[in-house]
């Protein structure tokens, strides 16, 4: 199968399956990407699950800790469809501990208080939501089926951010105080998420001819901004963003120049808490290693015995 | 790293009386682990009756390149389908 | 008898949160992501039991929310067993507590089940199909460990040693659990050790470790009397509710 065929395919919005002949850059892209994706879930649950020991009622302590579990569902759902395109997980793993593969870089903020659960759920989380429900219908089968399951399980992570952050702004002047607080820290990063602008963005070209990703970074961008501003409204908050501004003509919010220096910064590595995360992760790896090793001894022996 | 673990193909039976869907994978060591571990990952709200495992080195699949001559022959044996025949007018229940 | 149900009951709600919550230290942290996973669907198990028991504690005490059972009680006044607040230390160890441990809460939720008190038999109902499939789960996970490498055997062997002291405490009666027996409400501990030592033995010898031999005895939890580790798992997961006394969350 020549290239020229494979774009046939694709224009004709059929799914491509992993024994299907695909170009090598098509491949490398979608490597990259899904297993982008997929640490960031994984690295994703920690700044939660920092809250979750603390969590204030019984009924908050289960959702978070449901969240943060699912989070870990929604990793290996993605390192499933990766490993259909023939790199182990253990490969997509150490690259994540080299340094070679990356994250979000939102997961390398800090989480501060109990509102940041509320900021996380409803601004990370519907984010995410809106680049996930454009993948759906992004032309690899496995990463589009994964995509179809993540995006049903994960509509109830946003409410119950949004719900923590009502409740909040409408507690105590304390809470309140937290609320906003969160808001402001969180506001920037999250729409930092959605990656540099387009015109900035070297690899969109491919990706948008593959169907692989199935709207911009601007457009998700404008998308997530439009969507969340009277979300603010309605519970008091304010985003912090003084050129924020219905704009009648484009029908759509203009908004503030995002801080790239500091974007770059902390995708280089030089966020709060990148070693931080990290670190974590390559612990709990190197602490279960007796136990992988256990278990694989253990089967071991059982083989041998039933030969 | 040099610990790679066997990846087993996960299939689930919503409910009784279905068939089974494949759904994903996971790792294990041993099938005991491997139906836990399936368990736990894609039965998390209450989605199956049933799952099967089997690893993945075992599942033996046909080849793209191998797509028109396996499923093309198919295309024309339009006698295997019910609408390919006509029935007298007004006949009810076949 | 109201105040001595609500103490019983107290006893069974507080021993599912701690335990709970020390699973749900593990999130993030587990050996494999797939295990990460299992070790949250049990906390979040025990959460959900916890949850059932402090609602009708709260029925029983009229006046306290489940919340403020949870949260707004001092170490004292805690009733579960040492053997739940134990520091997990490393997978081994969290699997050598639980199995011990799950082997008699599946025998007491089997008998409980009965209990004439129909909301207790109810929650008991709903919470022997989750501990079934816990007591599996560590059981299964031990005798990996036991039987896996040298090292693994050493170390789950240690934990064995080390956490034996508090078993003998789940066969305690006391005045409550006498009472509550008599009632036909409560279960019988000491009736459930035969079985116990059955499963136990049983697993001991699959997993090739070596059943320790009975020594110190750490009683009391029942009654309010702690390690030093629940202080501080208290102290952690009360501080939003005692930081900010007005606010609803």
């Amino acid at each position: 199968m020549t290239e020229e065929k494979f774009q046939k395919r694709i224009d004709r919005e059929e799914k491509i399956e992993p024994k299907d002949w695909m170009p090598e850059g098509y491949r490398k892209h979608l490597i990259r990407q899904i297993s982008q994706h997929a640490h960031s879930e994984i690295i994703g649950m920690q700044p939660e699950g920092n809250w979750i020991s603390r969590a204030p009622s019984l009924r908050a302590k289960m959702i978070l800790l449901a969240k943060v579990q699912d989070e870990a569902g929604h990793g290996l759902y993605l390192y499933s469809a990766c490993e259909t395109l023939g790199v182990s997980r253990q490969e997509l793993v150490s690259q994540l501990h080299s340094g070679k593969a990356k994250y979000s870089s939102i997961f390398n903020y800090p989480t501060l208080s109990w509102a940041d659960m509320g900021a996380i759920g409803w601004l990370v989380d519907g984010a995410a939501i809106v680049n996930q429900v454009s993948l759906q219908r992004t032309s690899f089968g496995p990463y589009s089926r994964g995509m179809v399951k993540i995006c049903k399980e994960e509509s109830f992570h946003q409410r119950q951010g949004y719900e923590i952050m009502a409740q909040m702004a409408q507690g105590t002047s304390e809470q309140k105080a937290m609320a906003q607080d969160a808001l402001n820290r969180f506001w920037w990063p999250s729409i930092m998420m959605f990656g540099p602008n387009d015109s900035d963005s070297p690899r969109t070209g491919n990706a948008m001819k593959w169907k692989i990703k199935r709207k911009t970074n601007d457009e998700l961008r404008q998308e997530f901004i439009d969507k969340t501003v009277n979300q603010a409204e309605i519970i008091g908050l304010t985003i912090p963003d003084k050129d924020l501004k219905w704009n009648d003509e484009r029908q759509h919010y203009d908004f503030g120049e995002m801080d790239w220096d500091e974007f770059w910064s902390v995708v280089n590595g030089n966020g709060p808490c990148n070693k931080q995360r990290l670190n974590h992760h390559k612990k709990a790896h190197d602490d279960g290693q007796w136990v992988r090793e256990a278990a694989k001894s253990y089967s071991q022996k059982k083989e041998l015995i039933a030969n | 790293m040099s610990e790679n673990r066997t990846v087993w193909e996960v299939f689930i039976q919503s409910k009784n009386g279905l068939a089974h869907k494949h759904v994903g994978n996971v790792h294990a060591e041993d099938k005991i682990m491997a139906l836990e571990n399936a368990r736990e990952l894609y039965t998390r709200r209450n989605e199956g009756s049933c799952i099967w495992v089997v690893k993945s080195k075992d599942i033996i699949s046909s080849e793209s390149e191998d797509g028109e001559a396996f499923f093309d022959p198919s295309n024309d044996k339009m006698y295997r389908h019910p609408t390919f025949y006509t029935m007298p007018e007004g006949s009810k229940y076949i | 008898m109201n105040n001595e149900l609500l103490t019983y009951t107290l006893r069974i709600a507080d021993n599912s949160l701690i335990l709970g919550q020390r699973m749900s230290e593990w999130c993030s942290k587990g050996p494999t992501l797939e295990e990460d996973i299992a070790l949250s669907n049990i906390s979040l198990d025990l959460f959900g039991q916890a949850n059932g028991f402090y609602s009708y504690a709260s029925q029983l005490d009229g006046n306290k929310s489940p919340d403020d059972l949870a949260f707004l009680r001092n170490e004292r006044e805690f009733f579960n067993q040492q053997i739940v607040e134990l520091e997990n230390i490393d997978f081994g160890n969290t699997i050598v507590r639980n199995f011990l441990y799950d082997s008699y809460n599946f025998l007491f939720y089997s008998s409980l089940k009965n209990s004439k008190d129909d909301t207790l038999s109810a929650l008991a109902s709903k919470s022997l199909k989750e501990v079934k499939y816990h007591l599996r789960h560590s059981k299964n996970w031990l005798i990996r460990l036991g039987d896996g490498t040298e090292f693994s055997k050493e170390k789950v062997q240690k934990s064995l040693e080390s956490i034996w002291q508090y078993t003998h405490d789940m066969f305690s009666m006391d005045e409550i659990d006498n009472k509550m027996y008599r009632l036909n409400i409560g279960v019988n501990n000491s009736n459930l050790k035969v079985e116990w030592d059955r499963i136990i033995n049983e697993t001991l010898i699959e997993a090739k470790l070596v059943r320790p031999k009975d020594g110190y005895n750490a009683k009391g939890g029942k009654n309010g009397m702690h390690t030093e580790h629940l202080g501080f798992l208290l102290a952690e997961m009360q501080f939003l509710q005692r930081a900010y006394p007005n606010a609803k969350w």
